[in-house]
């Protein structure tokens, strides 16, 4: 080895050296740990002094958190912690009582002291971490030679059995997804459930008392209508314009459900719409290569109309941009003001609702708003495109139809009594040659006959799986018609 | 004697229309209710004036609104007055871009007043414009901080909004209880404010104001 190059070799090993000297001082720390940790544990259960465990718990957690960042920083292990989300907070009941299971608490602090037993108590992690550093004082000493002979190696053995303990598991992984879908959903039943009570609010007030207000009048018409004609036209002439002010309303609400452009043209043309209504400049460009999922392309459509409100109303903005382009089956929405800036989520702009909106879809927002402007709002939502499943591939041609059944019609015949029969009789040497082709052949032929036959009903099978495989089976599957009871022209 | 064809999905507002139009001396060539036999009967039929609602099956999305631009394709100027239970200035601005003129463009409501809805097919007909005015409220509101605009007096802007909405000076002196003298006497006005040039053709003159305000 040269001069140039032996320096940072030496190096890296003297690095090398040193990571393992610090875990292996680590077990000047571990071993007393363990020594507590026992005796603890056996309190705790065997005798009842519950108390002890969540401390220890800490403590173990403690070490195997140390244990993971290290390994991450010295080898290309990636330890994920495997923990299961804490408990929330307890919520007060109308009372200001604290439930934990049939008991009732004035504070939160023994339910939450519940909770939080029964999370460390149930999660796999736990155990995985105490079996860890149980099996420390052995494990270390056993990778010794390892670690003086090749350091470099010794550490990712170590790392790997780190990670087999410590790592996150697919059920942790899993329960992780499960705690994060559960508040989404949480959140998006919440806004959900806040719109029917908003929608249901204004028909309510709106479009049902204004249609009350006209069948009290037709009522008064219908009165009226032979006494005195000219009072009873123009109560009819009063009920025509409330039934024109009530279908107003109904459209407003309409608008706020689903506007009626993004039913009929999708997010593009919809945000051209908000574009062409708003008073500022708005310019749009929109690259997205089919309509988007329902659900989705409304969150997008109602994010743009709230940003570029918010831009009019509060940064006083003149011209805005907004850009939609999806990479893969993201989608990316941009908007940009050239308004005074300054927007804050935290001071109860729509921001925050929008945010809930798209949590939903595990879609985030990144706001960028430096006092004096301009703001730039970017929405990212993931797997937002529908798709392209079996609707789009294309179906089976006929005549490929027909070489698959002519296939697995004659695929047999090499397979088995030409070939597998065959190569059977010759071997218990049977002199029966019926039709068998390659026993009918000269000695020296009949062997690779025997292969080639068995070969070619092989590959003949294959294709007949293969071709089919290629293509979409459920040959133009029709498109279900769209069903709608709800009609607005 | 006009011939009408009708394209409305729903049954009773489409009985209602062909009874309306009847009552009025149209005669009702076809009442279809789906987005192809809406263009067959346009290309084939050509009537003098059809009235179309945008969302028709089989989609329900805006298959009308489609069929009313790919006949005026083939068709330049065949008057089509099209009816919406909402009004975009989006679905205003593809209907008016050929600029051939023959379009209408109204909410299912204006059929409530019967004299002023057959005047607006006449219109149609007869090759004027007609929009609603819906469409010209939202198209000043989101022109109201141009420079131009700003300039009008608040009588010029009535006489603006109405003459966007497809009506001649008769018909702008009726609605607003003025001479007619006074109103082309403000048409100039508007004209020169908003650099156009000045034109006494009812039709073009609509179309020219209804591009300047599109083209902001």
């Amino acid at each position: 080895m040269t001069g140039p190059r032996a320096l940072p070799q030496t190096e890296y090993m003297l690095r090398r050296f040193g990571q393992v000297a610090a875990l292996l001082a680590l077990l000047v720390v571990e071993v007393p740990a363990i020594i507590v940790a026992v005796p603890m544990m056996f309190l705790s259960f065997a005798m009842g002094l519950v108390f002890l465990f969540p401390p220890l718990v800490r403590l173990i957690r403690r070490f195997a958190e140390l244990n993971r960042r290290w390994m991450r920083a010295w080898t290309d292990v990636p330890i994920e912690a495997p923990y299961l989300p804490a408990p929330p907070p307890p919520v007060p009941q109308p009372d200001g009582m604290y439930r934990s299971d049939r008991t009732l608490y004035r504070t939160p602090r023994v339910p939450a002291w519940n909770d939080r037993w029964k999370w460390l108590l149930t999660d796999p992690a736990t155990w995985r971490d105490g079996l860890w550093l149980l099996l420390e004082p052995v494990v270390k000493p056993l990778l010794m030679p390892a670690f003086i002979l090749a350091p470099g190696l010794g550490l990712r053995a170590y790392a790997i059995w780190s990670n087999w303990l410590l790592g996150a598991t697919a059920a942790s992984r899993l329960a992780g997804q499960v705690s994060h879908l559960r508040r989404t959903r949480n959140l998006a039943a919440d806004s959900q459930a806040a719109e029917m009570r908003r929608i249901e609010r204004d028909l309510h007030d709106g479009a049902q008392a204004r249609l009350v207000a006209i069948g009290m009048t037709l009522g008064a018409v219908e009165a009226l209508v032979d006494d005195d004609p000219a009072a009873a036209k123009a109560l009819l002439v009063k009920a025509r314009e409330s039934s024109s002010e009530t279908l107003t309303e109904l459209r407003r609400v309409i608008r706020g459900i689903h506007p009626p452009v993004l039913a009929e043209r999708g997010l593009a043309d919809a945000v051209r719409a908000l574009a062409i209504d708003s008073a500022m400049q708005v310019s749009v460009t929109v690259d997205l290569p089919r309509r988007l999922e329902a659900p989705v392309e409304a969150a997008a459509y109602f994010a743009v109309s709230e940003l570029l409100s918010n831009a009019a109303r509060h940064g006083d903005a003149r011209t805005a941009t907004v850009d939609i382009s999806t990479s893969g089956a993201d989608l990316r929405v941009t908007v940009t003001d050239d308004g005074m800036g300054g927007a804050d989520p935290a001071k109860g702009s729509g921001l925050s609702g929008i945010e809930r909106r798209l949590a939903a879809f595990d879609g985030v927002l990144a706001l960028n708003s430096p006092p004096g402007g301009p703001t730039t709002v970017t929405m990212d939502l993931p797997r937002a495109l529908p798709e392209r499943t079996s609707k789009s591939g294309p179906s089976l041609p006929r005549w490929k139809l027909f070489a698959v059944i002519a296939l697995w019609a004659t695929a047999w015949c090499p397979t088995f009594p030409q070939g597998i029969v065959a190569g059977l009789l010759k071997i218990s040497g049977d002199e029966e040659k019926s039709w068998f082709l390659a026993l009918h052949l000269p000695e020296f032929l009949q062997w690779p006959t025997i292969l080639f036959m068995i070969g070619l009903g092989g590959f003949m099978h294959f294709m007949a799986i293969r071709i089919p495989a290629t293509y979409n089976v459920g040959c133009g599957t029709p498109q279900p018609a769209p069903v709608r009871p709800w009609r607005f022209g | 004697m006009s011939r009408v064809l009708i394209a409305e999905d729903l049954y009773l507002l489409r009985d209602g229309l062909v009874h309306l139009l009847q009552a009025r001396g149209f005669t009702v060539v076809a009442a279809v209710e789906s987005g192809p036999e809406l263009l067959k009967g346009l290309l084939e039929l050509r009537p003098d004036v059809s009235i179309v609602d945008v969302r028709l099956p089989p989609t329900f999305t805006d298959e009308g609104l489609q069929a009313a631009l790919a006949a005026r394709e083939q068709v330049p100027g065949l008057p089509i007055l099209v009816l919406s239970q909402h009004v975009e200035q989006l679905y205003a601005r593809e209907l008016l871009a050929d600029g051939s003129g023959a379009i209408g463009y109204l909410l299912k409501d204006r059929v409530f007043n019967a004299t002023q809805f057959i005047d607006a097919v006449r219109r149609v007909a007869e090759g004027g414009t007609v929009m609603d005015p819906e469409v010209i409220a939202k198209l000043l509101a989101s022109n109201a901080r141009n420079e131009p605009l700003a300039a009008l007096t608040p009588r010029e802007r009535e006489v603006l909004e109405a003459m966007a909405e497809g009506r001649s000076n008769a018909g702008i002196s009726q609605r607003l209880y003025l001479s007619e003298s006074a109103v082309a006497k403000h048409t100039a006005s508007i004209f020169a404010k908003l650099g156009l040039a000045p034109s006494d053709d009812d039709n073009r003159r609509v179309l020219a104001v209804l591009t300047y305000l599109n083209s902001r």
